[in-house]
């Protein structure tokens, strides 16, 4: 078993859905898109988010674009206006979630 | 029938690069130049300009656009959609009319789709039984109707074909889904059935890559982001579609960005939810379906496109006031940075409680350290961190609280940690917070209207 950072694997893009964040995560190749589709599960990303994400985490696949999309319910401190957060609409959760490290 | 219409895209946004526009119309063939406005917050925006003037309510940086672009649309044929006409559609359109009259183009038909606003019909709308429920949370809207400062209906591509049908040059609307903007036209041209749920899931997966501007040629692109050649000269997609729902999207030669199935990727994970059900007033599209293809430099072929039937309901947006809030930064430098911000964080903290100030929340974020990613920063050896800014904000119902934070930042320049700066701006005011409230209304209960008016 090896270490992986997410990173070296695949890019992708935040954004937000009210207090929800989504992120999309694409895997650089087929190969990869194997290992996230593996590796990567809902699970996983609410524990890397915890204290962050204060809701339930669900994963989507795209398979067609080597994608899984995740939604992170409760977690922009009440979503685009309302929320005191710098990053209010999510808009760098995707580099966060590229930290992780996979155990492949 | 055209073989294919190239349809471009102008702004992702009010506020996106204003010239973008100008460059779609002049640096390569177009048929169509889109433009979206309009984001939740720009509704309530624009509410309020309309409150204060009559004659306003509008993205108003429209009117300087048209004026400029206005004699080569007309020249070469480009037809212009846009839901820039925010809440107040007829006076965008009686302002593009006015300015058109020194233009010396001739004749212009400016089309403009109302209905969207049921903002003054919510009452008769309750009575009827329709609850406006909050799509999160369940609560029925006279919670807070009082608060209430817009509420509209998203429509589709419909009203838009119609416009189209009846010779507008120009379509103006309010409330008008992203995604409608980029498929109408696509529907008018090839005269698609509206049934044809493959095909108006083509046009609405084309439009969601078009919404967001050069998001989709390499702006915010996350992958190899150095790769991205000329960012200053970034090129604005071009949907270039063909009667079978194929599209094809690319910019302009000779323009910055990069169009490959990376930057298309990601622009199509962009703020969706199950991409097997992208929900929009004219179909159901299945985002597991597309498949994307580089064919050529810049250019990315979509295809394969899954729909399935609309639902029976439009999405309403809402937005209400709901208390204030307020944000102060105070930046501290080398040695121990950090630990002095924190210390600052911690006094402000506790002088706001010898107050008696009470909050719906307080957030303090070190700006340089944990601003972004929080807790998943890494610690930082602070020696070798120059500065660090505070940045902490308060939100409450009541606005002398508020305003009462607000009067807390400066003073811990003289009362607090040293070598602190950053304090030029003053002291924070309150600001207005302006929530949402998503909602869905059945489509028998609203009628969108197009109203042509000409310029001869």
């Amino acid at each position: 078993m090896s270490k992986i950072q997410l990173r070296q694997i695949a890019h992708g893009r935040s954004g937000d859905k009210g207090d929800a964040a989504n992120i999309g995560i694409i895997a650089n190749d087929q190969k990869s898109y194997e290992l996230i589709e593996k590796h990567l599960t809902a699970e996983k990303v609410k524990k890397h988010f915890a204290g962050i994400c204060h809701g339930k985490v669900e994963r989507y696949e795209m398979p067609n674009i080597r994608a899984l999309n995740f939604i992170l319910h409760n977690t922009l401190g009440g979503g685009g206006t309302v929320s005191l957060k710098h990053d209010a609409q999510g808009k760098t959760l995707a580099a966060a979630l590229l930290r992780m490290e996979l155990d492949v | 029938m055209k073989e294919k219409i190239r349809i471009a895209s102008g702004q992702g946004f009010w506020g996106d690069l204003i010239d973008a526009p100008y460059h779609q119309v002049t640096k390569g063939d177009i048929d169509y130049l889109v433009m979206d406005y309009l984001a939740e917050v720009t509704m309530s925006i624009l509410q309020k300009q309309k409150n204060r003037n009559p004659n306003l309510g509008y993205a108003i940086d429209l009117i300087d656009l048209m004026k400029k672009i206005l004699p080569i649309t007309q020249k070469k044929g480009i037809k212009v959609i846009t839901n820039g006409g925010g809440v107040n559609p007829v006076a965008c359109a009686d302002a593009i009319l006015e300015a058109a009259m020194n233009l010396d183009i001739g004749k212009l038909d400016v089309a403009v789709v109302l209905g969207d606003d049921i903002k003054d019909c919510l009452d008769e709308i309750i009575q009827k039984g329709c609850e406006l429920k909050n799509m999160e949370t369940g609560e029925p809207i006279t919670l807070v109707k009082d608060k209430l400062l817009s509420a509209n209906v998203y429509f589709g591509a419909a009203p838009i074909v119609e416009a189209l049908n009846r010779g507008a040059d120009i379509v103006i609307t309010g409330r008008v889904t992203d995604t409608g903007l980029t498929l109408a036209p696509m529907i008018y041209e090839f005269g698609w059935d509206m049934k044809d749920y493959d095909l108006m899931a083509a046009g609405t997966v084309a439009g969601h890559i078009l919404e967001c501007g050069a998001q989709s040629t390499g702006g915010n692109f996350l992958g190899d982001w150095e790769s991205i050649e000329n960012f200053t000269e970034i090129g604005f997609p071009i949907a270039e579609a063909y009667p079978n729902g194929e599209v094809i999207i690319t910019k302009h030669e000779n323009t910055g960005g990069k169009v490959s199935f990376d930057t298309i990727a990601e622009q199509l994970v962009y703020e969706i939810g199950d991409p097997k059900d992208y929900i929009t007033p004219d179909c159901v599209a299945d985002f597991t379906s597309i498949k994307l293809e580089d064919v050529g430099k810049d250019r990315v072929k979509v295809y394969n496109v899954k729909g399935k039937p609309e639902t029976e309901f439009y999405k309403v947006s809402c937005s209400y006031k709901s208390g204030y809030s307020a944000t102060g930064t105070l930046t501290y430098s080398w040695p121990q940075a950090l630990t002095k911000a924190r210390k600052a964080d911690r006094i402000l903290r506790k002088r706001l409680q010898y107050l008696g100030l009470e909050f719906e929340e307080i957030r303090s974020e070190f700006v340089g350290y944990n601003a972004t990613h929080e807790n998943l920063a890494p610690e930082l050896d602070e020696d070798k961190i120059n500065e660090i800014v505070l940045r902490f904000s308060v939100r409450s119902q009541d606005r002398n609280t508020v305003n009462r934070f607000g009067q807390e930042i400066a003073p811990l320049i003289l009362t607090g940690p040293p070598s602190v700066t950053g304090f030029a701006g003053g002291r924070p005011k309150p600001k207005d917070v302006v929530a949402y409230w998503p909602a869905l209304i059945r489509k028998t209960m609203v009628e969108p209207k197009v109203k042509i008016l000409e310029l001869k």
